[in-house]
């Protein structure tokens, strides 16, 4: 892992959202390096900060909402420099695009999907219209629009929400963009819909070769799709590691809780675990660790300083004093042991759900 | 249906259409030939993707879509078609309904207290003020709000505090059976388990019994008793929970089934999901209909179907029992 080459590095990321006459604190400190090619999946409730996190890295923060402190390299720029559009103008879209979860918010319903291609290619390439036509055109071929060429001036509304997200990833893709962001893209859509472009994004991703941030909430997705995941919670990564240490292996009470109230997991009869309490406000500095009050195993410490990132392994670190030398021994909850085995169960031997066709 | 014959059934679909029309002559069919019964006490699924006419069938049961053939027995009572006022009442009252999406669902202008009384001013279930604010303490307290809630309005509350608005609205009128309609997708995760939880306990304290409409297949496993899977208006396969997972055989049960990812990497990376593609249909196919491949385990087929279907669940069968 080391070796492997950083496309983007961000460091003590800090943003602050001006709310009335006070100020919101929603990315507390995170810092991320993204390898080339890997697929890093960023899962959280609504409200942990996973979206505003990642829109750093296109400056398209909200207005309100300012990068306080920190910086994120990329190709030897520090994007929190930029300002203006026109400084972003190489970088988004361009060199990093984003796939949004509801593709009829991101399409203009009045203009034709050929048309709001074309646009981005002719934005960012010097080009003339036939050749972007005809990008466009082998684009919508690439994410599997049937008859494209004959689809290229139809609207919005003539696409089915699968389309649709499928034209979406075209308009992303279109200028071959180093960094994908996917910001919850499939939560909108058909679980056999979802497959499908799951299925798409990582066809292409091995053909174009890009990174992948996904935004998700669906540890099933997770688990899908990513190489590495980080686990947010009050505006910070608490927890990152391969995807095989945090659903084996996890060590923060929080992803422990999460993967504990999973209703895969359920025993019919039976209460499933649940988290008490709620999200931290984030307009109130936090102290100490932001899960502790919902934490029933919560030590003295958590309450009164922040912890640190301790080493797991190479990969895997966690924010929890749980792992400093001086803490209790104490396991992950029973629920979330041999999760592998317990899931095989019950999808029958192999994982698949046994088909035979 | 044969088998079960002993059990009471509380709901009975048989044999319903519902119809829209779409301009002119023409009637797009939504649902066609549903025919089950939901039993007291049970946690009934029904499962389906958009479009599927999931929620169309389970609000042709509290009469907002009216059927276009075939019936619906509430309590070995007709309710669809022309009813009596009196027993058009009496439905309303016996079956509520839970929505989505909390927010929406919820007059914003009005506080707790009126959104959950509502259901009683308008069926006057209330001697007086005392016994009408005792009732809605009570709801409060049964879905685990407090009473002085009463005076807040639906955006002073989160996201899985208002869906227990929702309940509890729905639980004041004491129903005797509650469509859900996708109650929890649109919570987070670590409030969806929240949610479950209490309508487990409701239905066991109250004898309650749901018809829980979702498309997520890995959250019924947990809370249902058996599932209905339909596809393009159409039911497909009916089972116990566990016997519809162990032993799916209906094409698109199999596909729906191996399209919902599992929690779990190892699994994950070396899964396939299985595409389903509905084949046109043959003219000279014979008719399909609900047959039963196994003792409570239904599955639309014809007699071609059925020796495919049933060669499936005997390999099935001596797959899990090795």
């Amino acid at each position: 892992m080391a070796e492997r080459k950083v496309v983007l590095s961000a460091k003590d990321i800090e943003v602050k959202f001006r709310v009335r006459e006070n100020y919101l604190t929603a990315i507390r400190n995170v810092s991320l390096d993204l390898y080339e090619g890997e697929t890093f999946a960023i899962v959280g409730e609504s409200g942990s900060g996973k979206s505003v996190f990642t829109k750093t890295f296109t400056g398209m923060l909200e207005s309100n909402g300012r990068v306080t402190n920190g910086s994120i390299l990329f190709h030897d720029k520090d994007l929190v420099q930029l300002k203006s559009d026109k400084d972003w103008e190489g970088i988004r879209g361009a060199k990093i695009s984003t796939v949004f979860q509801d593709p009829m918010t991101s399409l203009n319903p009045i203009r034709t999907i050929g048309s709001q291609i074309v646009e981005v290619i002719e934005k960012h390439q010097k080009i003339s219209k036939k050749e972007a036509k005809e990008q466009a055109i082998n684009m919508m071929t690439r994410v599997g629009i049937p008859n494209a060429a004959d689809r290229f001036d139809e609207y919005p509304f003539q696409y089915s929400g699968g389309m649709r997200q499928r034209i979406v990833i075209a308009i992303a893709l279109s200028c071959h963009p180093e960094i994908l962001i996917c910001d919850e893209p499939t939560t909108a859509l058909d679980v056999t819909i979802q497959a499908q472009i799951i299925k798409l994004i990582k066809e292409l991703q091995q053909e174009l070769g890009f990174t992948t941030i996904y935004i998700t909430h669906d540890l099933g997705v997770v688990a899908k799709v990513a190489d590495r995941v980080g686990v947010m919670y009050g505006g910070q990564i608490i927890e990152y590691g391969t995807v095989e240490e945090i659903f084996y292996d996890p060590k923060h009470p929080y992803t422990w809780a999460l993967l504990s109230s999973l209703p895969q997991l359920g025993i019919k009869g039976e209460d499933l675990y649940y988290i008490t309490g709620t999200p931290p406000s984030l307009f109130n500095k936090i102290i100490g660790d932001s899960f502790a009050p919902r934490n029933p195993n919560a030590l003295k410490i958590d309450f009164a300083k922040e912890p640190p990132f301790f080493r797991v392994t190479d990969t895997h670190y966690a924010k929890t004093w749980l792992l400093d030398p001086r803490a209790p021994e104490l396991d992950k909850p029973e629920v979330i042991h041999d999760l592998h085995e317990k899931i095989e169960h019950m999808t029958g031997k192999g994982g698949a759900f046994y088909v035979d066709e | 249906m044969s088998t079960n014959n002993e059990r009471d059934v509380i709901l009975s679909i048989r044999h319903v259409d519902v119809s829209f029309d779409v301009g002119g002559k023409k009637k797009f069919k939504a649902v066609s030939d549903a025919n089950f019964d939901i039993y007291r006490g049970e946690t009934f699924a029904l499962v389906g993707e958009s479009g599927s006419g999931k929620t169309t069938l389970g609000r042709a049961a509290i009469r907002i879509n009216p059927c276009s053939a075939g019936e619906i027995l509430f309590n070995g009572e007709r309710i669809s078609g022309k009813i009596s006022r009196q027993q058009d009442r009496n439905v309303i009252k016996n079956i509520q309904m839970i929505f989505q999406d909390p927010a929406a669902s919820l007059n914003e202008r009005a506080t707790i207290e009126y959104c959950v009384s509502e259901g009683l001013y308008n069926f006057h279930l209330y001697e007086n003020e005392e016994e009408r604010i005792a009732k809605v303490d009570k709801a409060l307290e049964d879905v685990g709000l407090l009473p002085e809630h009463k005076s807040r309005y639906p955006h002073e509350f989160s996201g899985g505090q208002r869906q227990r608005v929702g309940i509890a609205r729905a639980m004041i009128m004491e129903p005797q059976f509650i469509i859900a309609d996708e109650p929890i997708s649109a919570l987070d995760v670590s409030i969806r388990a929240q949610v479950l939880n209490l309508m487990n306990k409701l239905k066991k304290e109250k004898n309650l019994t749901y018809l829980f409409i979702a498309h997520d297949l890995s959250v019924v496993r947990f809370i249902a008793d058996r599932i209905a899977v339909i596809h393009l208006g159409k039911i497909v396969e009916i089972a116990e929970a566990e016997d519809l997972f162990m032993h799916p055989v209906h094409p698109y049960t199999v596909s729906l089934l191996s399209a919902v990812p599992m929690p779990d990497p190892i699994i994950e990376k070396q899964r396939e999901s299985i595409v389903y593609t509905k084949e046109e249909d043959d003219p000279n196919a014979s008719p399909r209909e609900m047959r039963e491949i196994r003792p409570g385990h239904f599955v639309y087929a014809n007699d071609e179907d059925m020796v495919a279907f049933e060669k499936r669940m005997q390999k099935l069968e001596s797959f899990h029992a090795n």
